[in-house]
Protein backbone atom coordinates (compact mmCIF):
# COMPACT_ATOMS: atom_id res chain seq x y z
CA UNK A 1 0.00 0.00 0.00
CA UNK A 2 2.66 2.60 0.59
CA UNK A 3 4.50 2.15 -2.88
CA UNK A 4 1.13 4.33 -3.74
CA UNK A 5 0.90 6.66 -0.67
CA UNK A 6 4.87 6.63 -1.17
CA UNK A 7 5.52 5.95 2.60
CA UNK A 8 8.58 3.74 2.39
CA UNK A 9 9.13 3.08 6.30
CA UNK A 10 12.40 2.16 6.77
CA UNK A 11 15.49 1.99 8.99
CA UNK A 12 15.96 4.25 11.78
CA UNK A 13 18.10 7.26 10.44
CA UNK A 14 21.21 7.72 12.59
CA UNK A 15 20.79 11.47 14.48
CA UNK A 16 23.55 13.40 13.47
CA UNK A 17 25.35 16.50 14.88
CA UNK A 18 25.40 18.25 18.06
CA UNK A 19 22.02 20.23 17.61
CA UNK A 20 19.89 17.11 17.23
CA UNK A 21 17.74 16.72 19.73
CA UNK A 22 14.52 14.78 20.56
CA UNK A 23 12.19 14.70 22.80
CA UNK A 24 12.08 11.77 24.64
CA UNK A 25 16.10 11.77 24.77
CA UNK A 26 17.50 14.50 27.99
CA UNK A 27 20.78 14.11 27.47
CA UNK A 28 21.93 15.22 30.76
CA UNK A 29 25.41 15.29 31.91
CA UNK A 30 28.39 14.18 34.21
CA UNK A 31 31.83 14.72 32.37
CA UNK A 32 34.91 13.82 33.61
CA UNK A 33 37.89 13.42 31.71
CA UNK A 34 37.24 11.89 28.01
CA UNK A 35 34.12 9.91 29.49
CA UNK A 36 30.99 11.39 30.19
CA UNK A 37 27.48 9.47 31.23
CA UNK A 38 24.58 10.83 29.39
CA UNK A 39 20.92 10.63 30.69
CA UNK A 40 18.58 9.32 27.94
CA UNK A 41 14.94 7.81 28.79
CA UNK A 42 14.23 6.52 25.82
CA UNK A 43 11.64 3.94 25.98
CA UNK A 44 13.60 0.59 24.02
CA UNK A 45 10.15 -0.13 21.90
CA UNK A 46 9.51 3.70 20.88
CA UNK A 47 10.75 2.25 17.58
CA UNK A 48 8.16 -0.16 17.08
CA UNK A 49 5.23 1.85 19.21
CA UNK A 50 5.58 4.84 16.29
CA UNK A 51 5.36 2.45 13.45
CA UNK A 52 2.48 0.95 15.26
CA UNK A 53 0.67 4.42 15.61
CA UNK A 54 1.90 4.82 11.72
CA UNK A 55 -0.11 1.48 11.12
CA UNK A 56 -3.34 3.22 12.99
CA UNK A 57 -3.61 6.28 10.81
CA UNK A 58 -3.43 3.75 7.55
CA UNK A 59 -6.11 1.17 9.45
CA UNK A 60 -8.24 4.48 11.01
CA UNK A 61 -8.15 6.68 7.66
CA UNK A 62 -9.48 3.38 5.70
CA UNK A 63 -12.05 2.80 8.46
CA UNK A 64 -10.90 -0.41 9.66
CA UNK A 65 -10.99 -2.09 12.80
CA UNK A 66 -8.10 -4.26 13.73
CA UNK A 67 -7.83 -7.46 16.27
CA UNK A 68 -4.71 -8.75 16.75
CA UNK A 69 -5.47 -12.88 18.03
CA UNK A 70 -2.59 -13.90 20.05
CA UNK A 71 -1.87 -17.46 21.92
CA UNK A 72 -0.37 -20.24 22.66
CA UNK A 73 0.88 -22.74 19.22
CA UNK A 74 -2.14 -24.79 18.68
CA UNK A 75 -4.86 -22.90 20.56
CA UNK A 76 -7.20 -22.64 17.69
CA UNK A 77 -6.69 -19.37 16.30
CA UNK A 78 -7.14 -20.13 12.48
CA UNK A 79 -10.07 -22.57 13.58
CA UNK A 80 -11.75 -19.58 15.02
CA UNK A 81 -11.18 -17.12 11.71
CA UNK A 82 -12.59 -19.93 9.99
CA UNK A 83 -15.89 -20.65 11.89
CA UNK A 84 -16.28 -16.28 12.16
CA UNK A 85 -15.63 -15.80 8.55
CA UNK A 86 -18.50 -18.62 8.38
CA UNK A 87 -20.77 -17.14 10.89
CA UNK A 88 -19.90 -13.27 9.62
CA UNK A 89 -20.94 -14.78 6.04
CA UNK A 90 -23.90 -15.25 6.59
CA UNK A 91 -24.97 -12.37 8.21
CA UNK A 92 -27.34 -10.01 6.40
CA UNK A 93 -25.44 -8.46 3.59
CA UNK A 94 -22.91 -10.70 3.91
CA UNK A 95 -21.29 -8.92 7.30
CA UNK A 96 -18.40 -6.81 7.51
CA UNK A 97 -15.58 -7.15 4.73
CA UNK A 98 -12.55 -9.09 6.11
CA UNK A 99 -9.12 -9.77 5.69
CA UNK A 100 -6.65 -11.41 7.48
CA UNK A 101 -2.93 -11.21 7.87
CA UNK A 102 -1.87 -14.27 9.43
CA UNK A 103 1.94 -14.67 11.34
CA UNK A 104 3.67 -17.94 11.35
CA UNK A 105 7.20 -19.29 11.59
CA UNK A 106 7.25 -21.50 8.37
CA UNK A 107 4.19 -22.20 5.82
CA UNK A 108 1.57 -20.24 4.40
CA UNK A 109 -1.01 -23.37 5.72
CA UNK A 110 -3.02 -20.95 7.99
CA UNK A 111 -3.31 -18.58 4.84
CA UNK A 112 -4.41 -21.20 2.70
CA UNK A 113 -6.91 -22.08 5.07
CA UNK A 114 -8.57 -18.71 5.19
CA UNK A 115 -8.35 -18.11 1.81
CA UNK A 116 -10.20 -21.20 1.04
CA UNK A 117 -12.88 -19.40 2.51
CA UNK A 118 -12.94 -16.91 0.00
CA UNK A 119 -11.07 -14.18 2.73
CA UNK A 120 -8.18 -12.47 1.22
CA UNK A 121 -4.82 -13.33 3.59
CA UNK A 122 -1.03 -11.84 3.56
CA UNK A 123 0.97 -14.73 5.34
CA UNK A 124 3.96 -13.35 7.02
CA UNK A 125 6.16 -16.26 7.58
CA UNK A 126 9.13 -14.75 10.30
CA UNK A 127 11.60 -17.62 9.69
CA UNK A 128 12.20 -17.95 13.15
CA UNK A 129 11.27 -14.76 14.39
CA UNK A 130 8.92 -15.18 17.54
CA UNK A 131 6.63 -12.48 17.16
CA UNK A 132 5.31 -9.89 14.43
CA UNK A 133 5.92 -6.45 15.43
CA UNK A 134 4.73 -3.27 13.55
CA UNK A 135 7.35 -2.83 10.20
CA UNK A 136 6.32 -6.19 9.37
CA UNK A 137 2.36 -5.32 9.59
CA UNK A 138 3.41 -2.67 7.92
CA UNK A 139 5.01 -4.55 4.80
CA UNK A 140 1.97 -7.41 4.99
CA UNK A 141 -0.07 -4.04 4.20
CA UNK A 142 1.00 -3.88 0.31
CA UNK A 143 -0.64 -7.04 -0.18
CA UNK A 144 -4.36 -5.60 1.06
CA UNK A 145 -6.59 -3.35 -0.25
CA UNK A 146 -7.39 -1.64 3.39
CA UNK A 147 -10.26 0.47 1.24
CA UNK A 148 -11.84 -2.64 0.72
CA UNK A 149 -12.58 -3.86 4.25
CA UNK A 150 -14.31 -2.84 7.31
CA UNK A 151 -12.36 -6.16 9.52
CA UNK A 152 -8.95 -7.29 9.47
CA UNK A 153 -7.65 -9.96 12.17
CA UNK A 154 -4.05 -10.28 12.31
CA UNK A 155 -3.04 -13.72 13.40
CA UNK A 156 -0.20 -13.15 15.63
CA UNK A 157 2.83 -16.09 15.90
CA UNK A 158 1.81 -18.86 18.09
CA UNK A 159 3.57 -17.45 21.67
CA UNK A 160 2.16 -16.65 24.63
CA UNK A 161 5.13 -14.44 25.74
CA UNK A 162 6.82 -12.36 23.00
CA UNK A 163 3.78 -10.84 21.13
CA UNK A 164 2.80 -9.12 24.39
CA UNK A 165 5.36 -6.97 23.63
CA UNK A 166 4.75 -5.10 20.59
CA UNK A 167 1.95 -2.90 19.44
CA UNK A 168 1.18 -3.69 16.03
CA UNK A 169 -1.22 -0.78 15.24
CA UNK A 170 -4.15 -2.56 16.25
CA UNK A 171 -7.27 -1.52 18.06
CA UNK A 172 -8.36 -4.91 19.97
CA UNK A 173 -6.26 -7.21 21.28
CA UNK A 174 -7.90 -10.96 22.30
CA UNK A 175 -6.03 -13.82 23.75
CA UNK A 176 -7.16 -17.43 23.44
CA UNK A 177 -6.83 -20.10 26.24
CA UNK A 178 -7.51 -23.35 24.95
CA UNK A 179 -8.96 -25.80 27.63
CA UNK A 180 -6.19 -28.29 27.10
CA UNK A 181 -3.86 -25.93 28.57
CA UNK A 182 -4.56 -25.38 32.09
CA UNK A 183 -6.73 -22.12 33.60
CA UNK A 184 -3.55 -21.17 35.38
CA UNK A 185 -2.05 -19.95 32.14
CA UNK A 186 -2.95 -16.05 32.90
CA UNK A 187 -1.04 -16.44 36.25
CA UNK A 188 1.82 -17.69 34.58
CA UNK A 189 1.83 -15.23 31.44
CA UNK A 190 0.90 -12.04 32.96
CA UNK A 191 2.36 -9.96 30.57
CA UNK A 192 0.57 -10.65 28.10
CA UNK A 193 -2.98 -11.69 30.14
CA UNK A 194 -2.89 -8.24 31.93
CA UNK A 195 -3.10 -6.51 28.59
CA UNK A 196 -5.72 -8.29 26.13
CA UNK A 197 -9.19 -6.95 25.95
CA UNK A 198 -11.25 -10.42 25.81
CA UNK A 199 -10.17 -13.65 26.85
CA UNK A 200 -11.73 -16.43 24.84
CA UNK A 201 -11.43 -19.83 26.49
CA UNK A 202 -11.08 -22.00 23.36
CA UNK A 203 -12.19 -25.79 22.32
CA UNK A 204 -14.91 -25.63 24.83
CA UNK A 205 -16.13 -28.39 23.84
CA UNK A 206 -13.64 -30.58 25.31
CA UNK A 207 -15.07 -28.94 28.80
CA UNK A 208 -16.65 -31.84 29.65
CA UNK A 209 -13.97 -34.45 29.70
CA UNK A 210 -11.71 -32.24 31.51
CA UNK A 211 -12.31 -32.17 34.85
CA UNK A 212 -9.44 -29.83 36.40
CA UNK A 213 -9.98 -26.70 33.70
CA UNK A 214 -12.67 -24.53 35.70
CA UNK A 215 -13.55 -21.64 33.42
CA UNK A 216 -14.19 -19.82 36.98
CA UNK A 217 -10.30 -20.32 37.55
CA UNK A 218 -9.29 -18.94 34.65
CA UNK A 219 -11.66 -16.36 34.84
CA UNK A 220 -10.11 -15.46 38.60
CA UNK A 221 -6.39 -15.68 37.25
CA UNK A 222 -7.40 -12.68 34.44
CA UNK A 223 -8.85 -10.26 37.23
CA UNK A 224 -5.71 -11.00 39.31
CA UNK A 225 -4.06 -9.31 36.80
CA UNK A 226 -6.36 -5.89 37.24
CA UNK A 227 -7.79 -7.05 34.09
CA UNK A 228 -11.71 -6.64 33.62
CA UNK A 229 -11.75 -8.27 30.25
CA UNK A 230 -15.11 -10.30 29.09
CA UNK A 231 -13.62 -14.18 29.68
CA UNK A 232 -15.94 -15.72 27.02
CA UNK A 233 -15.94 -20.16 26.70
CA UNK A 234 -16.16 -20.49 22.70
CA UNK A 235 -15.74 -23.40 19.94
CA UNK A 236 -15.10 -23.77 16.90
CA UNK A 237 -15.86 -27.37 16.77
CA UNK A 238 -19.69 -27.28 17.87
CA UNK A 239 -20.01 -23.67 17.62
CA UNK A 240 -20.78 -22.63 21.79
CA UNK A 241 -19.63 -19.19 22.41
CA UNK A 242 -19.45 -18.07 19.01
CA UNK A 243 -22.72 -15.79 19.23
CA UNK A 244 -21.28 -13.86 22.00
CA UNK A 245 -17.77 -13.66 20.39
CA UNK A 246 -19.91 -12.20 17.01
CA UNK A 247 -21.41 -9.57 18.93
CA UNK A 248 -18.49 -8.09 20.70
CA UNK A 249 -16.90 -8.05 17.50
CA UNK A 250 -19.75 -5.87 16.25
CA UNK A 251 -19.88 -3.78 19.32
CA UNK A 252 -16.31 -3.25 18.79
CA UNK A 253 -16.78 -2.58 14.80
CA UNK A 254 -19.83 -0.02 15.93
CA UNK A 255 -17.58 1.96 18.63
CA UNK A 256 -14.41 2.19 16.17
CA UNK A 257 -17.29 3.53 13.69
CA UNK A 258 -18.73 5.42 16.06
CA UNK A 259 -14.70 6.85 17.54
CA UNK A 260 -13.72 8.17 13.78
CA UNK A 261 -16.85 9.60 12.85
CA UNK A 262 -15.96 12.40 16.25
CA UNK A 263 -12.64 13.24 14.74
CA UNK A 264 -12.26 16.85 13.59
CA UNK A 265 -13.44 16.71 9.62
CA UNK A 266 -9.80 18.76 8.94
CA UNK A 267 -7.82 15.70 9.66
CA UNK A 268 -9.86 13.42 7.47
CA UNK A 269 -9.24 16.03 4.18
CA UNK A 270 -6.61 14.57 1.77
CA UNK A 271 -3.12 16.40 2.53
CA UNK A 272 0.19 16.12 1.80
CA UNK A 273 2.93 16.44 4.68
CA UNK A 274 5.48 14.57 6.28
CA UNK A 275 5.72 11.90 9.16
CA UNK A 276 7.19 13.44 12.12
CA UNK A 277 6.37 11.31 14.85
CA UNK A 278 8.10 12.33 18.53
CA UNK A 279 10.63 13.71 15.27
CA UNK A 280 12.71 10.40 15.92
CA UNK A 281 11.71 7.96 13.41
CA UNK A 282 12.38 6.70 9.57
CA UNK A 283 8.63 8.02 9.00
CA UNK A 284 9.52 11.24 7.37
CA UNK A 285 8.17 10.87 4.22
CA UNK A 286 5.63 12.54 2.64
CA UNK A 287 2.36 10.77 1.00
CA UNK A 288 -0.45 12.57 -0.48
CA UNK A 289 -3.60 10.97 0.92
CA UNK A 290 -5.99 11.11 3.60
CA UNK A 291 -4.60 9.93 7.00
CA UNK A 292 -5.10 10.48 10.36
CA UNK A 293 -1.62 10.68 12.29
CA UNK A 294 -0.26 10.07 15.35
CA UNK A 295 1.09 13.05 15.69
CA UNK A 296 -0.30 16.62 14.87
CA UNK A 297 -1.86 17.15 11.72
CA UNK A 298 -1.64 20.27 9.87
CA UNK A 299 -4.71 22.05 9.22
CA UNK B 1 14.05 -15.18 21.93
CA UNK B 2 12.64 -11.49 20.95
CA UNK B 3 15.61 -10.11 23.39
CA UNK B 4 17.59 -9.40 20.25
CA UNK B 5 15.01 -6.99 18.59
CA UNK B 6 15.35 -4.93 21.94
CA UNK B 7 18.83 -5.16 21.34
CA UNK B 8 18.60 -3.84 18.02
CA UNK B 9 16.38 -0.54 19.33
CA UNK B 10 19.09 -0.19 22.44
CA UNK B 11 22.45 -0.15 19.78
CA UNK B 12 20.18 2.28 17.84
CA UNK B 13 19.34 4.42 20.31
CA UNK B 14 23.33 4.22 22.26
CA UNK B 15 24.40 5.17 18.34
CA UNK B 16 22.48 8.03 18.12
CA UNK B 17 23.66 9.40 21.81
CA UNK B 18 26.83 8.68 21.10
CA UNK B 19 26.97 10.46 17.35
CA UNK B 20 24.96 13.85 19.33
CA UNK B 21 27.89 13.86 21.66
CA UNK B 22 29.92 13.27 18.87
CA UNK B 23 31.73 10.38 21.38
CA UNK B 24 33.69 7.23 19.90
CA UNK B 25 32.58 5.03 21.85
CA UNK B 26 29.57 3.58 24.59
CA UNK B 27 31.39 1.97 27.52
CA UNK B 28 28.41 1.54 29.25
CA UNK B 29 24.68 1.50 29.29
CA UNK B 30 22.16 1.04 32.01
CA UNK B 31 18.80 -0.31 31.33
CA UNK B 32 15.56 0.01 33.27
CA UNK B 33 13.76 -3.17 32.66
CA UNK B 34 11.01 -4.09 34.75
CA UNK B 35 9.30 -7.64 35.89
CA UNK B 36 6.14 -6.71 34.06
CA UNK B 37 8.11 -5.51 30.86
CA UNK B 38 8.38 -9.24 29.03
CA UNK B 39 12.22 -8.96 28.90
CA UNK B 40 14.38 -11.11 30.46
CA UNK B 41 17.43 -9.35 31.81
CA UNK B 42 19.88 -12.54 31.44
CA UNK B 43 18.47 -12.85 27.62
CA UNK B 44 19.11 -9.12 27.17
CA UNK B 45 22.56 -9.76 28.40
CA UNK B 46 23.43 -12.63 26.59
CA UNK B 47 22.11 -11.10 23.09
CA UNK B 48 23.55 -7.69 23.51
CA UNK B 49 27.18 -9.28 24.30
CA UNK B 50 26.18 -10.67 20.43
CA UNK B 51 24.34 -8.26 19.10
CA UNK B 52 26.93 -5.35 20.08
CA UNK B 53 29.52 -6.72 17.86
CA UNK B 54 31.21 -4.23 15.19
CA UNK B 55 28.66 -1.69 16.99
CA UNK B 56 30.04 1.35 18.31
CA UNK B 57 28.94 0.18 21.71
CA UNK B 58 30.90 -3.30 21.36
CA UNK B 59 32.07 -4.83 24.52
CA UNK B 60 29.87 -2.09 26.54
CA UNK B 61 28.84 -3.25 30.14
CA UNK B 62 25.05 -3.83 30.39
CA UNK B 63 24.09 -2.38 33.51
CA UNK B 64 20.18 -3.33 34.41
CA UNK B 65 17.67 -1.14 37.07
CA UNK B 66 14.56 -3.10 37.94
CA UNK B 67 11.25 -0.61 39.16
CA UNK B 68 9.23 -2.25 41.41
CA UNK B 69 5.87 -3.69 40.68
CA UNK B 70 3.40 -0.98 42.10
CA UNK B 71 -0.25 -0.79 41.47
CA UNK B 72 -2.79 2.74 42.18
CA UNK B 73 -6.21 0.97 43.76
CA UNK B 74 -9.27 2.56 41.52
CA UNK B 75 -11.63 1.82 44.32
CA UNK B 76 -9.84 3.07 47.51
CA UNK B 77 -6.62 5.04 45.55
CA UNK B 78 -4.22 3.44 47.67
CA UNK B 79 -0.84 2.16 46.26
CA UNK B 80 1.04 -0.61 47.28
CA UNK B 81 3.54 -3.40 45.75
CA UNK B 82 2.53 -6.29 43.92
CA UNK B 83 3.30 -9.94 42.05
CA UNK B 84 3.57 -9.49 38.56
CA UNK B 85 0.52 -12.12 38.19
CA UNK B 86 -1.35 -10.47 41.51
CA UNK B 87 -1.79 -7.07 40.91
CA UNK B 88 -4.26 -7.16 43.57
CA UNK B 89 -5.02 -3.35 45.84
CA UNK B 90 -2.87 -4.37 49.21
CA UNK B 91 -5.17 -2.15 51.08
CA UNK B 92 -8.52 -3.27 50.19
CA UNK B 93 -7.87 -6.73 48.23
CA UNK B 94 -9.98 -5.25 45.01
CA UNK B 95 -8.52 -6.25 41.84
CA UNK B 96 -9.30 -3.11 40.09
CA UNK B 97 -6.25 -1.53 40.36
CA UNK B 98 -3.76 0.37 37.60
CA UNK B 99 -0.26 -0.14 37.29
CA UNK B 100 2.08 2.53 37.69
CA UNK B 101 5.61 0.75 38.04
CA UNK B 102 7.00 -2.42 36.81
CA UNK B 103 6.64 -2.33 33.12
CA UNK B 104 9.62 -0.06 32.31
CA UNK B 105 11.56 -0.83 29.36
CA UNK B 106 13.72 2.33 28.75
CA UNK B 107 17.35 3.26 27.95
CA UNK B 108 17.79 5.13 31.40
CA UNK B 109 21.46 6.45 30.50
CA UNK B 110 24.99 5.73 28.23
CA UNK B 111 28.58 6.38 29.21
CA UNK B 112 30.34 7.83 26.34
CA UNK B 113 34.11 8.02 25.53
CA UNK B 114 35.12 11.00 23.94
CA UNK B 115 37.74 11.99 21.90
CA UNK B 116 37.51 15.82 22.68
CA UNK B 117 39.60 16.10 26.01
CA UNK B 118 43.30 16.58 26.15
CA UNK B 119 45.20 14.84 23.76
CA UNK B 120 47.30 12.44 26.05
CA UNK B 121 44.62 12.03 28.33
CA UNK B 122 42.71 10.99 25.88
CA UNK B 123 44.52 8.23 24.00
CA UNK B 124 45.63 7.14 27.59
CA UNK B 125 42.17 6.52 28.83
CA UNK B 126 41.26 5.08 25.48
CA UNK B 127 44.01 2.44 25.78
CA UNK B 128 42.80 1.72 29.54
CA UNK B 129 39.34 1.33 28.61
CA UNK B 130 39.88 -0.64 26.08
CA UNK B 131 41.92 -3.26 28.13
CA UNK B 132 39.12 -3.29 30.67
CA UNK B 133 36.28 -4.36 28.43
CA UNK B 134 34.54 -7.75 27.46
CA UNK B 135 35.35 -9.09 24.47
CA UNK B 136 32.49 -9.29 21.70
CA UNK B 137 30.86 -12.51 22.53
CA UNK B 138 30.67 -13.32 18.59
CA UNK B 139 34.76 -12.98 18.45
CA UNK B 140 35.62 -16.59 19.30
CA UNK B 141 31.91 -17.89 18.17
Amino acid sequence: MCQSCGCAVGPKPAVSGPAASSPAALDGDGRKGSARTVDVLQALLADNDDRAAHNRAHFDAAGVLVVNLMSSPGAGKTALLEATIGVLARQPGGGPRLAVIEGDLETDNDARRIRARGVPAVQITTGGACHLDAAMIHDALDGLDLAALDLLFIENVGNLVCPAGFDLGHHQAVALLATTEGDDKPAKYPVLFRAVDLVLISKADLLPHLDDFGIGRAETAVRGLANEAPVFPISARDGTGLQGWIEWLGARLAQNRERLSQRPDATRVPHVHGHDVGGRVGLDHAHPHPVHHAGSNPP
Amino acid sequence: MHELSICRSLLAEAAAVASRHGADAVTSLTVGVGPLSGVEPGLLERAFSLACCGTVAEGAALRFETPPIQVRCRTCAGVSAAAANRLICAHCGDWRTELISGDELILMSVELECGDGDGTDTADTKAGSADTRAPCAAAGA
